[in-house]
């Protein structure tokens, strides 16, 4: 069983990581890149795949080369084996079109095709969350979105899922898709490993994957005089390792147009405010009068 | 379905010496074995006071299992052992070398997170490569049947496991050896209570103040009237880097005089005979509880039903020797008897026979005569008895017996390194607080200076402890909420305490038609998983589902 998992470096958004400007836009440069947290939901659904049938999991990447780090992040938290990161310039500036493009092409020339693609559901930048659908149209495979816990009966060579209808966690329905299909994983993803057999091989797996991700490290250290290229589990393939035609990748093959981004102004503050000296008991009389018709629902 | 159930030849139920020593024995003859743990971390649940022998009676030591043990996994080598006989200021010391190396090849100071998590990583190389292995945060919530028999046992997190054996070696509060009907937790006066503070010594302050060497430690007991009339004693033991500074007492002593266990173990901290040792400045690294059996009453005669074997505090296997407390040594033994005892049975084609095989080693290995002494249960028995108890202690206590005690002067201390008498000694009064009392107060003298140890209020050694609260699922429950029935929790709970509210047990009056109920409500949040309430109040009392609750980071 052979999986691929779709993911892509983010701004780190979390509290004391992420930082804007004055004027409130994001300073790339002093935010840390990392794996888009709704990837690992797809990661996990991979894995869980993996310690029940076997396998391997390769994880995939658009992005300059900075996104190494990211994947790394990936065989480290999510035990990702295999690292294929797609980079190129010409690959630059893509929307949503042109990075299914690409990343479909990564896809179809890997030399084991993958029974399984994941994608997370939407990045935590564009929010579009069409990246994962518009790759599986590139591939022509089923897709199956919003997937909360997923079971594949290699026999029957299919795959036998949970899905949330239309996103809603109050309405669930099970659908079975013929494999090689293409899974969305939703952020309410749950593995589940009940047999002590799939915990220790959880268990074995990382760490396995760890001493993988800090060995993958030390050639992304910057004083290492490794050279990347030779690490065994790590492919960085451009575009004409890919054999795509320039024009229709990166900036120049996106056909989305951005017509303006608004910022989103803050509420400005409409509420008037009294202070009140709390030992001023005619002050918290008038307070008590004030609040009376709220508390009595008028 | 059954057909369904994954199967492996050992399953062993619990990760602490017990555990650890039987997994290691089946791995190494080549039984495919899986050990469960409930905690984040093996060591993560466990308490102990942290003294642990290596008997050279005993056929199995930790260090035999486990070569490495000592240099990896135990603090200091202790050799002094004294106690302290206490009546206010006045101390009178006796030195137990006697006692304490007595068929004793080592005895090291331990803290449970740093033992269990390294056995725990070497019980996982060894039963993983017999196609088992360890898991941590799995709760076994009971026993998997087959009709009547026991096959296996069944988790909150995993579907039920068959196996050929069981090694229950679960703990004190044993839900296996509850379920098997092996155990209950019924009357109070059959377990101790321990509580323990781990304190944080400056670098170099321990070989200064003990007068030790770096990898030398000192072990201190404590007893006398500073535990206001509580049956029961105090524990001081250097760690590497720490002190560890404990209470163990008698159960039902604790209940019957609604003692506050921290406040006992404060009064200890706050002797002045401690002042020199812990120094001007007290902090306290972790507050921790648990219960501890007493084998002279529990330590189950056959411990075993169908494929399910019970070893250390899960069978009763914890010996109290007088003033010293030897639970992890026994628990070690016990593991690896039961491990051995199903390897034989199945070399010899019948799985089934491991039971009583296991009985038969501990009686052979002399086990049982620890755990159980024949002379205990004729004449320690007897001085249990109401009117025999009372009328000794009065004799000890009055001119008779002091004068007696005074003529003994120190040959007092031969007697109390008399394994023969430390293990007749009778729960009473008489050996935990008039004896040493009347020998501090005869022959003592008294301490000079003051000590200057605040130990930390409830609520702040509450607030200091890590908890992963499953919320919403409680894991214990009243079953009865009337004071009379359940009300000394309020007090011999160690996380609670009377007119304190951010404990877990609360008493409280409600009115109803007029007429005043006495009540007492739980809240799990702050329990530390001890088991007092499960004998003390009544509850439906189980261990949190795997990797919720307390997590000790030393224990
Ligand atoms: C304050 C105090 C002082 C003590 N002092 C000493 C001393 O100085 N020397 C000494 O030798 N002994 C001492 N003891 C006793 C000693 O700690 C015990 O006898 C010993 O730990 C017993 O070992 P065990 O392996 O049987 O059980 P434990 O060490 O209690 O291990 C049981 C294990 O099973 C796990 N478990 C429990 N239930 C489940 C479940 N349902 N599913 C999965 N896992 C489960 C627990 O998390 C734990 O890891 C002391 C005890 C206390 C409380
Ligand atoms: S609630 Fe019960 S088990 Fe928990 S700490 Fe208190 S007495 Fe111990």
């Amino acid at each position: 069983m052979h999986s691929v998992v779709l993911t892509k470096g983010v701004p780190d958004f979390r509290e004391g990581q992420v930082s804007f400007d004055e004027d409130g836009h994001l300073e790339r440069g002093k935010t840390p890149t990392v794996m888009n947290p709704n990837d690992r939901h797809a990661l996990r659904a991979a894995l869980q795949t993996k310690v029940r049938k076997g396998g391997t999991v390769s994880l995939m990447s658009m992005g300059p080369p900075g996104y190494m780090e990211v994947l790394q992040e990936g065989m480290r938290d999510v035990y990702a084996d295999d690292l294929y990161l797609l980079s190129d310039r010409e690959m630059g500036a893509a929307d949503t079109w042109a990075t299914a493009m690409t990343v479909a092409t990564g896809i179809q020339k890997l030399d084991d095709p993958p029974d399984l693609v994941f994608a997370g559901f939407k990045t935590a930048d564009g929010e579009t969350g069409h990246t994962g659908p518009q790759t599986e149209w590139c591939l022509d495979m089923p897709l199956v979105t919003h997937v909360i816990s997923l079971d594949i009966d290699d026999d029957e060579g299919v795959l036998r899922a949970k899905r949330l209808v239309e996103g809603d966690v109050e309405e669930i329905e099970t659908v079975e898709a013929p494999l090689p299909a293409f899974v969305v994983a939703d952020p309410e993803f749950e593995p589940t490993y009940r047999k002590a057999e799939h915990r220790l091989k959880h268990k074995d797996l990382r760490e396995q994957t760890r001493e993988r991700a800090a060995e993958f490290g030390e050639y992304l250290d910057d004083d290492s005089d490794l050279d990347v290229a030779e690490y065994d589990r790590f492919t960085m393939w451009d575009h004409t390792a890919l054999n795509l035609d320039p024009d229709f990748i990166g900036l120049d093959g996106s056909p989305t147009i951005v017509a303006g981004v608004d910022p989103i102004p803050k509420a400005p503050s409409e509420r008037e405010a009294t202070m009140v000296d709390p030992d001023d008991e005619g002050a918290m009389e008038r307070v008590v009068d004030e609040l009376a018709p709220y508390a009595a629902g008028d | 379905m059954t057909d369904d159930y994954e199967h492996y030849e050992a399953v062993v139920v619990g990760a602490g010496p017990g555990g650890a020593a039987a997994a290691a024995t089946l791995a190494r003859n080549g039984i495919e074995t899986l050990v469960l743990e409930r905690g984040v971390d093996a060591g993560s649940k466990n308490v102990s006071g942290g003294l642990l022998y290596a008997e050279e009676s005993s056929p199995y030591t930790i260090d035999d299992l486990f070569p490495g043990f000592r240099e990896e996994a135990s603090d200091r080598e202790v050799t002094e052992h004294y106690i302290h006989n206490i009546a206010g200021r006045n101390v009178k010391t006796f030195d137990l070398h006697d006692l304490h190396h007595h068929d004793t090849e080592w005895a090291d100071s331990v803290l449970r997170r740093k033992m269990d998590s390294w056995l725990a990583r070497e019980v996982h190389e060894m039963t993983r490569e017999t196609g088992g292995g360890l898991l941590t945060e799995v709760r076994v919530n009971g026993l998997l049947r087959e009709g009547a028999e026991i096959v296996g046992v069944t988790l909150d997190e995993l579907d039920p496991i068959k196996a050929d054996v069981i090694i229950g070696a679960d703990g004190v509060n044993s839900e296996l050896a509850r379920d098997a009907g092996l155990m209950d937790w019924e009357e109070p006066d059959e377990w101790f209570q321990g509580v323990k503070a781990v304190a944080q010594m400056p670098e170099g302050a321990i070989e200064e103040r003990f007068d030790v060497d770096e990898d030398e430690g000192v072990a201190h007991l404590f007893s006398g009237d500073l535990f206001e009339n509580v049956r029961g004693g105090g524990f001081l033991y250097t760690n590497d880097q720490s002190l560890s500074i404990g209470t163990v007492f008698h159960l039902d002593s604790i209940a019957d005089q609604r003692a506050e266990p921290q406040e006992l173990l404060d009064n200890l901290l706050t002797h002045p005979l401690l002042a020199d040792w812990i120094g001007d400045e007290y902090t306290e690294l972790e507050y921790s509880a648990k219960l501890v059996p007493d084998s002279k009453k529990v330590a189950h005669p056959s411990p075993y039903r169908d494929r399910l074997l019970l070893v250390g505090d899960a069978a009763g296997q914890m010996q109290a020797q007088g003033p010293i407390i030897k639970g992890m040594n026994h628990a070690v033994t016990a593991g690896a008897l039961a491990a051995e005892a199903f390897v034989d049975a199945k070399s010899r084609g019948d799985t089934s026979a491991a039971g009583e095989r296991y009985v038969t080693k501990l009686e052979n290995e002399g086990v049982m005569d620890k755990l159980r002494p024949t002379r205990y249960r004729t004449l320690g028995r007897l001085g249990e008895v109401g009117p025999v108890a009372s009328a000794m202690n009065a004799v000890t206590d009055s001119v008779v017996g002091r004068t007696a005690i005074s003529a003994l002067g120190d040959r007092a201390e031969s007697l109390f390194n008399s394994p023969f008498l430390m293990g007749m000694l009778p729960d009473t009064r008489m050996g935990y607080v008039t004896v040493p009392t009347v020998v501090a107060e005869q022959l003592g003298s008294p301490v000079e200076g003051e000590s200057t140890v605040e130990p930390p209020e409830l609520d702040d050694r509450i607030g200091d402890l890590t908890y992963d609260v499953d919320e919403g699922n409680p894991h214990i429950e009243l079953r009865d909420n009337s004071f009379a029935a359940s009300g000394t929790a309020v007090t011999a709970c160690p996380v609670s305490a009377k007119d304190f509210g951010g404990g877990c047990y609360r008493d409280e009056y409600v009115g109803s038609n007029g007429t005043e109920e006495h009540v007492v409500s739980l809240d799990t949040q702050p329990c530390v998983e001890c088991g007092t309430c499960a004998v003390v109040a009544d509850t439906n009392w189980t261990h949190p589902r795997g990797g919720k609750g307390v997590e000790y980071e030393q224990g």
